[in-house]
């Protein structure tokens, strides 16, 4: 149940649509299946023995399916974000990965019989555990979950009820590493991620009220009802003959409300709409993914992805400046380190940089996610920068300078008042495409739980079932911070044109 | 009548070219000397080593109580009172290409002798006027001709009062007529207790304008002649 970042996402799906777009042929040998092996066990994991294999209770259950119709299980790698519209454009006939039981769910796709309930848990520090037993004890205190969740809808509904402060993340490790750091005071996620967590990080506890209790689900194109009937009578039939138990107890999965809920789903008539899911009120909230409903957020992530790139830009710039006035001027022990710093941040990505500095120093220093990003932005563009700078200053001609020096003006007198002012002019379209391209690439820090403008519309398109009208949104609003700063910077180019 | 520059055994070695050998030379106030000669002879090399912009080898270079040493350029900190002294009209002019005329002409009064902007403004517009050029004040560089831009570069570098100026090649850009009003503005500005040491092909114009005119050859003197 990992949610990889909105634009790998994106990326998968696009290549999937190249490569494998192929409609499951009724007729096939095989069973495609799509899962998200990033999302790790019990639910889908690259087999530790043998890499290229997958294994977890859902690879269990797919094979199941697979088996009872008579084909062959194949795995399909697909984004857990991109699960439903890959089965629905026939990527693969049946996704599975720990994919939540919603209402809008139910209304775009054909989907399973609801195969194992969860609870959504909260997770509190030992010493908290006392103090913080439910969101509404919560207020104005961070609690982390995964983005585009029910636990995340969950956690938004809590923003306006109990005033909890919801902080989203791209992985289910690192909110509970955070919490035992102290970044978050709780998190709220689904009890198998919870209960996994806890065996890997220990230091907190898992209060035993459930925030809301949901379902496990397959789901299958709209038009694939058929496969979707048969698939669930296979599944009955390994309810009812232990197999499925089985599985589940494998995994260490299986508790009492799983026993329960076999129960009831075998007394219900044989539709998936009969066992209805539980979910707290808070949750039915998703069932209304409106663009009104969703135009504060968005605005307040367009916000935060301005103030995020303005301010990552002005660091830039300004260490961009120093960086390459250093290696136009300075002797050759400043000149190395810099050009180092450069190759070293031009040469990495900026991905693995914001993981670095958010979660590789925190043991050092524990920055907070914005902050993180805007010196994660900053320190990656200044680089860029920097290589600019000093191609423009380079670019000045000598006589310039010596002309300058025969008046008197000191080094950074002529850097100041003669050289940068000139280089200044020759580094404006370079800079400004480079501030479009920090737009875009702001996105990336949602991976270090800022929630910006991309992921918002990622969030919206989870719930919404559809990228078309949060993908136009979120375009929109992305041209209207970068086309008039484009005409602003055209517009300073013929001015300076005309007077120089 | 007092000496402006006084040049002693001036050596520039550029890689294995010995470019000057042994140059001896003296400009007085009140003086204009024209160095001519063939292309590489060394006349701008002359230029550039008395503005402090090209090392050299061996001799010395003196302005009233300010000497240049052979050796590396020395930092532009330390050469304070010779940049006093010293004004260069290059070549190319070299106008500052995003500042305005009269920003030219003020940014040296303001930034290095910290005067007020008022003071430097008057005196550069008094300059610029006399040079024919003030109702250009506020154009760019780029919107001169050849001959504004070096009545600008000239204005520029005598701004701040020096007590010789080196021109490269002046009339390289400059059609007869301006080239006669070039030698005739000269005249003026030696006209008080200045030296002039101008590098040139211009026989005509070194004639017209010039008390005395050195030809190089091979870096060293070949001739010097006196204008009458």
């Amino acid at each position: 149940m990992k949610k990889p970042d909105a634009l790998r996402s994106l990326l998968c799906v696009a290549l999937l649509a190249g490569c494998t777009s192929k409609p499951q042929n009724q007729q096939s040998s095989t069973l495609r299946w799509g899962g998200d092996a990033e999302g790790g066990a019990p639910f889908v994991e690259a087999d530790p023995v043998d890499p290229s294999r997958v294994r977890g209770f859902d690879v269990e259950i797919a094979s199941m399916i697979a088996h009872g119709l008579g084909r062959e299980p194949v795995f399909v790698q697909t984004a857990w974000s991109s699960l439903e519209a890959s089965a629905e454009r026939g990527d693969f006939a049946v996704g599975m990965s720990g994919l939540e039981d919603r209402k809008e769910l139910r209304q775009r796709h054909s989907v399973s019989l609801p195969y194992f309930e969860f609870r959504e848990v909260l997770a509190v520090r030992t010493a908290d555990s006392a103090r913080y037993k439910k969101l509404s004890d919560l207020a104005h205190h961070r609690v982390a979950t995964l983005g585009a969740t029910t636990a995340y809808q969950i956690l938004l509904d809590a923003q306006g009820s109990a005033g909890v402060i919801p902080v989203s993340y791209d992985d289910d490790i690192h909110p509970y590493s955070d919490l035992v750091a102290g970044r978050v005071d709780a998190v709220l996620l689904d009890h198998i991620i919870a209960e996994r967590s806890l065996r890997r990080t220990p230091g907190f506890v898992i209060q035993p009220e459930p925030a809301a209790v949901g379902h496990y689900v397959a789901v299958f194109a709209r038009a694939d009802s058929a496969l979707r009937d048969s698939a669930d009578a296979i599944l009955r039939a390994r309810m009812r003959d232990g197999s499925l138990e089985k599985t589940f107890r494998d995994w260490k999965v299986w508790d009492s409300s799983q026993a329960e809920h076999f129960a009831r789903v075998l007394a219900s008539p044989a539709s998936t709409s009969a066992v209805k899911s539980s979910l707290q009120p808070a949750v039915n909230a998703t069932s209304k993914p409106s663009v009104v409903a969703y135009l504060p957020a968005f605005l307040r992530a367009a916000a935060i992805t301005l103030l995020l790139s303005c301010l990552a830009m002005a660091l830039a710039v300004s260490t961009g400046m120093l960086v390459a006035a250093g290696r136009v001027y300075g002797p050759g022990i400043v000149r190395v380190p810099l050009t180092v710093y450069v190759e070293v941040m031009r040469g990495t990505p900026v991905l693995l940089q914001l993981f670095v500095i958010y979660y590789g120093l925190s043991s050092v220093i524990r920055l907070p996610a914005f902050l993180a990003a805007v010196i994660g932005l900053g320190l990656n563009y200044a680089a860029y920068e920097s290589e600019i700078y000093r191609a423009a200053l380079e670019a000045i001609p000598r006589v310039q300078l010596e002309a300058a020096r025969t008046l008197g003006l000191s080094e950074g007198q002529i850097l100041r008042l003669v050289r940068g002012p000139q280089a200044l002019r020759l580094a404006l379209a370079p800079m400004t495409n480079d501030f479009v391209a920090l737009l875009k690439d702001s996105s990336l820090v949602s991976v270090i739980t800022v929630v910006e403008l991309t992921k918002q519309a990622a969030i919206y398109a989870t719930n919404a079932g559809s990228w078309v009208v949060p993908g136009i949104l979120c375009s929109l609003i992305y041209l209207l911070f970068s086309l008039p700063l484009s005409r602003y910077a055209r517009s300073l180019e013929r001015r300076w044109s005309v007077t120089t | 009548m007092t000496t402006a520059l006084t040049i002693t055994g001036l050596e520039v070695v550029r890689g294995t070219q010995q470019v000057l050998r042994g140059l001896d030379l003296t400009v007085d106030t009140g003086e204009i000397v024209a160095l001519m000669g063939l292309s590489g002879a060394g006349k701008t090399t002359v230029i550039r080593a008395v503005a402090a912009l090209q090392p050299f080898s061996a001799g010395s270079i003196t302005l009233g109580d300010v000497s240049l040493k052979p050796g590396p350029l020395p930092p532009q900190s330390r050469i304070g009172p010779l940049r006093a002294r010293v004004g260069m009209v290059f070549q190319e002019h070299a106008l500052f290409e995003h500042l305005t005329v009269l920003d030219n002409v003020t940014l040296a009064p303001v930034h290095v002798r910290k005067w007020s902007r008022d003071r430097a403004t008057a005196a550069a517009m008094q300059l610029l006027e006399s040079l024919g050029v003030a109702e250009r004040a506020q154009a760019y560089p780029r919107q001169l001709s050849g001959g504004q831009a070096q009545r600008v570069a000239i204005a520029r570098a005598l701004v701040l009062d020096p007590q010789l100026l080196l021109m490269d090649e002046p009339t390289s850009a400059l059609d007869p007529a301006r080239r006669v009003a070039l030698a005739d503005t000269l005249k003026q500005l030696t006209e008080g207790d200045r030296g002039l040491l101008i590098s040139t092909h211009d026989v005509d114009f070194a004639e017209a304008c010039a008390d005395r005119i050195i030809k190089l050859s091979d870096g060293v003197i070949a001739e010097t002649q006196t204008v009458a």
